[in-house]
């Protein structure tokens, strides 16, 4: 694993990326013992507008708190897709939301219906974001599933356990390749 | 409900992976806060949302306001009664807080005033960060009025300095501003709350005198007179006019430039003890980046991955925005050739910078106030386009 990530996730307001980004965030800070900042931006609306939330993983002290490229990068919709897409470091790792978004192949690239997933594999299209997580984690290892899973427990909802832990093991286990 | 949980290190220390907005209301809790009036604004609103959930718990109240003035008023009001009180908001709420707060600064009444720094003037940039607000935090309110402002860079430091607000408004008896700013405020970072046996809590001095002969504004103890209760048994007058040492008003020429001499004498001769910054390799610098708040994590960057390619650079972060210590800058080492000062906004604190630097020196602004954060890329861009055109 390398020492230093930049990651972002993105989409637009309502998909939980801000909460996706507190989880990971978290499980790296508390339980992986990395140095990491998370930040956000969004606009004015509650729902719908353009919204990222963005990490820095690190085994040194992070200071730049926003990233500019990214070597991980989250698309949960069409306009993030088009907007941030230019910012993915070369070698980086893309992870689409097919059944959302239009998107150019390449390496690297790994598009995954993750809303259909979510809706159709978990039964609760609300839990996409919790199969990305799932995701980053077992294509990308910038965070380990213990540390994931126990930050996820500790940030949901009470009785929405199984579902989430569920939502996340889905999103784990799923076998996927680039260059599709 | 909380977006946070916080757990125990093995020392009993409590962390979590927190908001800068989040982490400034548990500060506040160890500090001793017990009552919060507020008009939520972004990009503060998780301040006012942490207070309502928790301070009950601490047996404090918290209170939403119908407005921005209102919450000042409040908070003025209860920490008259001997609490230790907050508000926070950011730029308009600030804009509408003013009056209340030279009443506040007038009066000496603790209390800590959070602003949030967001794009502006106006409603501006609500969800966008700015640091536009450094000179409001000293002139925003009419008159001649001492204030002390802090700002924090990290969350870690939104910790340190809250407390330190605190303390430094019952210490002084003066209102507090903590500047901070929209990414500072958002930003999530793991933080270590201190023991209680290793947090300095300071408590406003108590008058032992009877309360027949006790005089709100005394000036036999020095320039901080004590502060007792109001509605307990020492009853007083108080109002926003110019007052005696009983708080009546008046207009004797003598009275006046006293009181307002005092006010702002136990304030400024204690500078040094306000004045809170910190040196990164200044020692051999030839190149001082200057900063405050959050774009002191880009200089630092700036300052690295300068060094890496030879560049003597140096960073100077003020925490104490406000006394401004001229003392840190005429005692900077001779080496330093070139200042530059980065603010998130069109070049305020430079001023200040400018009139105290006497000897010859090349100072300039980097300025950034398109409500985007300034990165140590760009920092360090500019220094090597300005050494280019030097060589």
């Amino acid at each position: 694993m390398k020492n230093f990530y930049e990651i972002r996730l993105s989409g637009s307001g309502g998909q939980g990326l801000i909460t996706m980004g507190m989880i990971m965030g978290e499980a790296a800070a508390l339980f992986d013992h990395k140095y990491v900042v998370q930040t956000q931006s969004y606009g004015p609306e509650a729902r719908g507008g353009a919204c990222k939330a963005e990490l820095i993983i690190s085994n040194s002290r992070v200071n730049n708190p926003k990233p500019i490229t990214v070597d991980i990068l989250l698309t949960l919709s069409q306009p993030a897709y088009d907007k941030y897409i230019p910012d993915v470091k070369p070698g980086g790792i893309v992870i689409i939301d097919s059944s959302l978004v239009k998107y150019k192949k390449g390496k690297g690239v790994y598009p995954l219906p993750i809303t259909t997933f979510a809706e159709k594999d978990i039964g609760l299209k609300v839990t996409a974001n919790v199969v990305a997580l799932g995701i980053i984690c077992s294509l990308t290892k910038v965070v380990s599933y213990n540390a994931l899973e126990r930050a996820l427990l500790n940030r949901i909802p009470p009785g929405t356990e199984n579902i989430n832990k569920k939502a996340l093991s889905f999103g784990k286990s799923l076998k996927f390749k680039d260059n599709i | 409900m909380l977006f946070y949980k916080l757990y125990k290190d093995e020392q009993g220390r409590k962390v979590g992976f927190l908001q800068g907005n989040e982490a400034c209301l548990e500060a506040a809790l160890i500090a001793g806060l017990k009552f919060f009036a507020g008009y939520p604004i972004t990009p503060s609103s998780e301040i006012a949302a942490v207070a309502a959930e928790k301070l009950p718990m601490y047996g404090g109240r918290f209170i939403q306001m119908e407005d921005e003035l209102s919450s000042m008023a409040a908070i003025v009001g209860a920490s008259m009664t001997g609490k230790k009180t907050m508000t926070a908001t950011s730029g308009p709420g600030f804009s509408l807080k003013q009056e209340n707060l030279g009443y506040a600064c007038l009066n000496e009444v603790p209390c800590v005033i959070v602003n949030v720094q967001r794009g502006g003037p106006s409603t501006g940039l609500p969800t966008q960060v700015s640091q536009g607000d450094v000179m409001q935090a000293k002139w925003g309110s009419h008159g001649d009025h001492p204030i002390i402002a802090l700002s924090p860079s990290s969350v870690q430091e939104v910790v340190e300095l809250t407390i330190q607000a605190f303390n430094f408004a019952e210490q002084y008896r003066n209102p507090v501003v903590l500047l901070m700013d929209e990414t500072v405020a958002h930003m999530r970072e793991k933080i270590v709350f201190p023991l209680a046996e290793e947090t300095e809590i300071i408590n406003r001095h108590h008058s032992e005198v009877d309360p027949q002969k006790y005089k709100p504004f005394d000036t036999s103890f020095g320039d901080i007179p004590p502060f007792e209760n109001f509605g307990s048994e020492y009853r007083y007058f108080i109002t926003g006019l110019i007052h005696d040492e009983y708080g009546y008003p008046t207009t004797k020429p003598l009275e006046v430039k006293n009181l307002l001499d005092r006010i702002h004498r136990k304030i400024n001769d204690h500078t040094q003890q306000l004045s809170l910054f910190e040196q990164y390799q200044t020692e051999d610098a030839e190149t001082l980046i200057i900063s405050y708040g959050s774009p002191v994590r880009s200089c630092l960057g700036a300052m690295e991955a300068g060094r890496k390619k030879g560049m003597k650079i140096g960073v100077l972060q003020l925490k104490t925005i406000w006394p401004f210590n001229p003392e840190i800058f005429t005692k900077l080492p001779s080496k330093i050739k070139n200042i530059y000062v980065v603010e998130l906004n069109m070049g305020q604190l430079i001023l200040e910078i400018e009139r105290v630097i006497k000897r010859k020196v090349n100072i300039q602004g980097i300025n950034k106030y398109d409500g985007l954060f300034i990165s140590d890329q760009e920092i360090l861009k500019y220094l090597e386009q300005q050494q280019g055109k030097k060589s």
